[in-house]
């Protein structure tokens, strides 16, 4: 039986529960404790930096890696390497493009498509409506290596679809998309959230967790740090504003100076510049730029209202694209 | 078991709409198989062996007459007659003779009196072959009026006979047989055109390249992110290897099976007992699928599965006979030929090809199926490193 789990905001049937899983390869530990619940329905977003565990963790929730410890269900059934029929209910989009480059559009529908037991009627169904979903179906007969990489990128999310998953899950689909294929496919996730679809959707973009997920988990160096709305995690900030300096010179020194200035919460120092939390940014910004101004020349200053990006700042000490 | 076969599909599918892997698996092996035909068609025994010489008799003595006489005992040789060395000396430059003889004036007078005389050889470097019979007719006549001319000399120093008499010992002498002849005997059952020796070698060499990329299919699918893929779709792991493997068998299978087809239709080979073929084919395939996922398993990448494998079937090829016979090599290197699976495959289709039957080969079939297990099994217990988890 899966076990209870909690954090999910809704009163849908729970699709994703794991809890507790443990990845270590050698003596480095890549994935520690995580645990998170997504509803029927519901989008989950996992943000964290290059190299946080991200894909570790959803290479488990698919049962393509096995887990030191922990456990996966997925629709109420334990999912990990050796229960091929439990991943049925996974659709899987991997963050490069896997396709292959000699078949078709169509027959790469068809491929897999009947790795998941589709035949007939159905097969040929499922494929036509998977090539509209995915804008191909007057280029299903050409070979995708002839299609541009937004094409590309859109296959392989239709192939990941092919199964009706219960559980969609996306490995940072838009990382080296180009800015209108990327507007798709976020519509795209919308609109399968709005067709009651669970998806688990890692990304190191805040603008994309806070734009698509219901719901956030903050991974850093393998550990879920936080996890809620985007609501419940930017209380964590509190009313604190993000100041971000652009600044030449030397930076550590002005950063450790801008630290001790009152009501400044947290400086941080990178190669062009200092990201700072405050609790007023308005009553602080003369003393920080003159506290900063003696050490080095600040050329640009930029200030946000709390987002994800300053709690992952808040949290961790550093910023989400280090 | 779909899942595989749905899989092997694809593969098939995929090599189909590669032209390299095609010419790989036909193309290169059907040529080179014709070329070589082609080249070493008049070596083999079935084909005669021609030359033509010129001969320049300026002695015009018997022992001249003798030679011509030898000359045109040669049944494969037509031989021209010309006035002089320099008439010779053209014809061989110009190619339109393979070789020339020049029987120097005063030939056979010098031999009667035991002098010093010299018969000539110009030889084309381009007709070696000729050229190599032609000094070897010549030496033999030299050699024979040697020790006639030691009898001789023997003779006259007994006593008693006329110079007549002399000339009378050298002829008889000159009719007599060499006591001693060059029998040429090979073994029956391997005895082979070179058509067919050439077509059961390239198809032997190529299908270990051919059924190459069954195994390092498994590393580009890693490479390519695809197998990440196949491995959330409700399809166990051992079916993903079966459906790549069964893939390169049947690509394996229909290669070697058109060079079968294709060799006898067009190049005139014989591969002997078709069951007998169809076994060892069958077998050959599987030897050849186990050696390249055991090389597979031994690599980290795809590009470096098909050097690895390429290098095997190189080394193993040229050891196990498929360019040149290795029967022709020395002691060690028949005995090391025997670790390579193509010495068998070789050594089953030339029994084949010599006339045997599926009951002639069962040492060859033995060893194939060996290879095939043994390496295969290998692979089989390293198989997980190509699929990492």
């Amino acid at each position: 039986m899966p076990p209870a789990v909690t954090g999910s905001s809704t009163d849908r049937p729970i699709v994703l529960a794991c809890h507790g899983l443990r990845r270590s390869f050698g003596d480095r530990v890549a994935v520690d404790g995580v645990g998170f619940s997504i509803a029927d329905g519901e989008t989950y977003g996992l943000l964290g930096p290059n190299g946080a565990g991200k894909t570790t963790t959803i290479s488990m929730v698919c049962g393509l890696l096995e887990r030191d410890s922990g456990e996966v269900y997925v629709d109420g059934r334990a999912v990990d390497t050796s229960t091929p029929e439990a991943r049925a209910a996974i659709g899987y989009v991997p963050q490069d493009i896997a396709i292959y480059p000699d078949l078709t559009a169509r027959e790469n529908l068809r491929f897999f498509a009947k790795l998941y037991g589709l035949r007939g009627v159905d097969l040929d169904a499922r494929i036509a409506e998977i090539l509209e979903i995915v804008e191909l179906s007057d280029r299903a007969d050409e070979r995708t290596d002839r299609f541009s990489g937004g094409m590309k990128r859109r296959l392989n999310i239709g192939l990941g679809l092919l199964n009706r998953p219960r559980l969609l899950v996306l490995d940072e689909p838009t990382v080296g998309v180009d800015p209108q294929s990327r507007n798709a496919i976020l519509a795209s996730v919308e609109r399968f959230r709005q067709q009651g679809m669970a998806v688990l959707y890692t990304t190191h973009y805040m603008e994309e967790a806070e734009r698509l997920c219901d719901r956030v988990g903050i991974i850093d160096v393998g550990h879920l740090i936080a996890e809620g709305t985007r609501r419940e995690l930017v209380a964590m900030v509190g009313e604190r504003d993000r100041v971000a300096l652009d600044a030449r010179g030397d930076v550590q020194t002005a950063a450790k100076a801008a630290a001790d200035v009152d009501g400044v919460e947290r400086a941080t120092p990178r190669e062009d510049g200092i990201d700072l939390v405050v609790r007023d940014a308005g009553a602080t910004l003369p003393e920080i730029l003159r506290v900063v101004g003696a050490h080095a020349h600040v050329t640009g200053v930029d200030i946000s209202e709390p987002n994800l990006e300053a709690v992952f700042l808040h949290l961790t000490g550093k910023a989400l694209r280090e | 078991m779909r899942a595989a076969v749905a899989i092997a599909l694809k593969e098939l599918r995929q090599r189909l709409r590669d032209r390299s892997a095609i010419v790989i698996a036909f193309v290169v092996p059907f040529g080179l198989a014709a070329i070589f035909s082609l080249t070493l068609a008049n070596v083999d025994e079935e084909s005669e062996f021609t030359a033509t010489y010129a001969v320049a008799d300026l002695d015009g003595g018997p022992l001249a007459d003798a030679f011509r006489s030898t000359l045109a005992e040669l049944d494969f040789a037509t031989i021209r007659q010309v006035g002089t060395r320099e008439a010779a000396d053209e014809l061989t430059d110009d190619g339109t003779v393979s070789a020339a003889f020049v029987v120097p004036e005063g030939f056979s007078a010098a031999v009667r009196s035991g002098e010093a005389a010299e018969l000539e050889v110009i030889t084309d470097p381009d007709a070696s072959v000729a050229g190599a019979i032609a000094r070897s007719v010549a030496g033999s006549f030299a050699s024979e009026l040697n020790s006639v001319n030691a009898s001789v000399t023997l003779a006259l120093r007994g006593g008693g006979h006329d110079q007549s008499e002399a000339q009378t010992i050298v002829d008889r002498a000159a009719d007599v047989p060499a006591t001693a002849v060059l029998r040429e005997d090979v073994t029956e059952s391997r005895l082979l055109t070179s058509t067919t020796f050439y077509a059961i070698g390239m198809a032997v060499f190529f299908v270990f390249f051919t059924v190459e990329f069954g195994a390092r299919g498994i590393l580009e699918e890693r490479q390519a992110g695809t197998l990440a893929r196949l491995l959330v779709a409700p399809v166990r792991p051992a079916w993903v290897i079966a459906g790549k493997t069964l893939g390169g068998f049947v690509v394996g299978i229909v290669s070697m099976s058109a060079l079968v087809v294709a060799t006898t239709l067009l190049l005139d080979a014989d591969w002997g007992d078709p069951l007998g073929v169809a076994v060892l084919v069958f077998c050959g395939v599987l030897s050849a699928m186990g050696l390249s996922a055991l090389v597979t398993t031994l690599a980290r990448t795809p590009a470096q599965a098909s050097s690895y494998a390429s290098v095997a079937a190189v080394v193993l090829g040229m050891l196990g006979g498929t360019f040149f016979p290795t029967s022709q090599g020395p002691a060690l290197l028949r005995a090391l030929s025997l670790l390579a699976p193509q010495a068998w495959l070789m050594r089953g289709f030339q029994d084949l090809a010599g006339g045997g039957s599926l009951a002639d080969i069962w040492a060859s079939l033995l060893a194939v199926l060996t290879f095939a297990v043994v390496l295969g099994g290998i692979a089989a217990l390293r198989a997980g490193r190509l699929v990492p988890r």
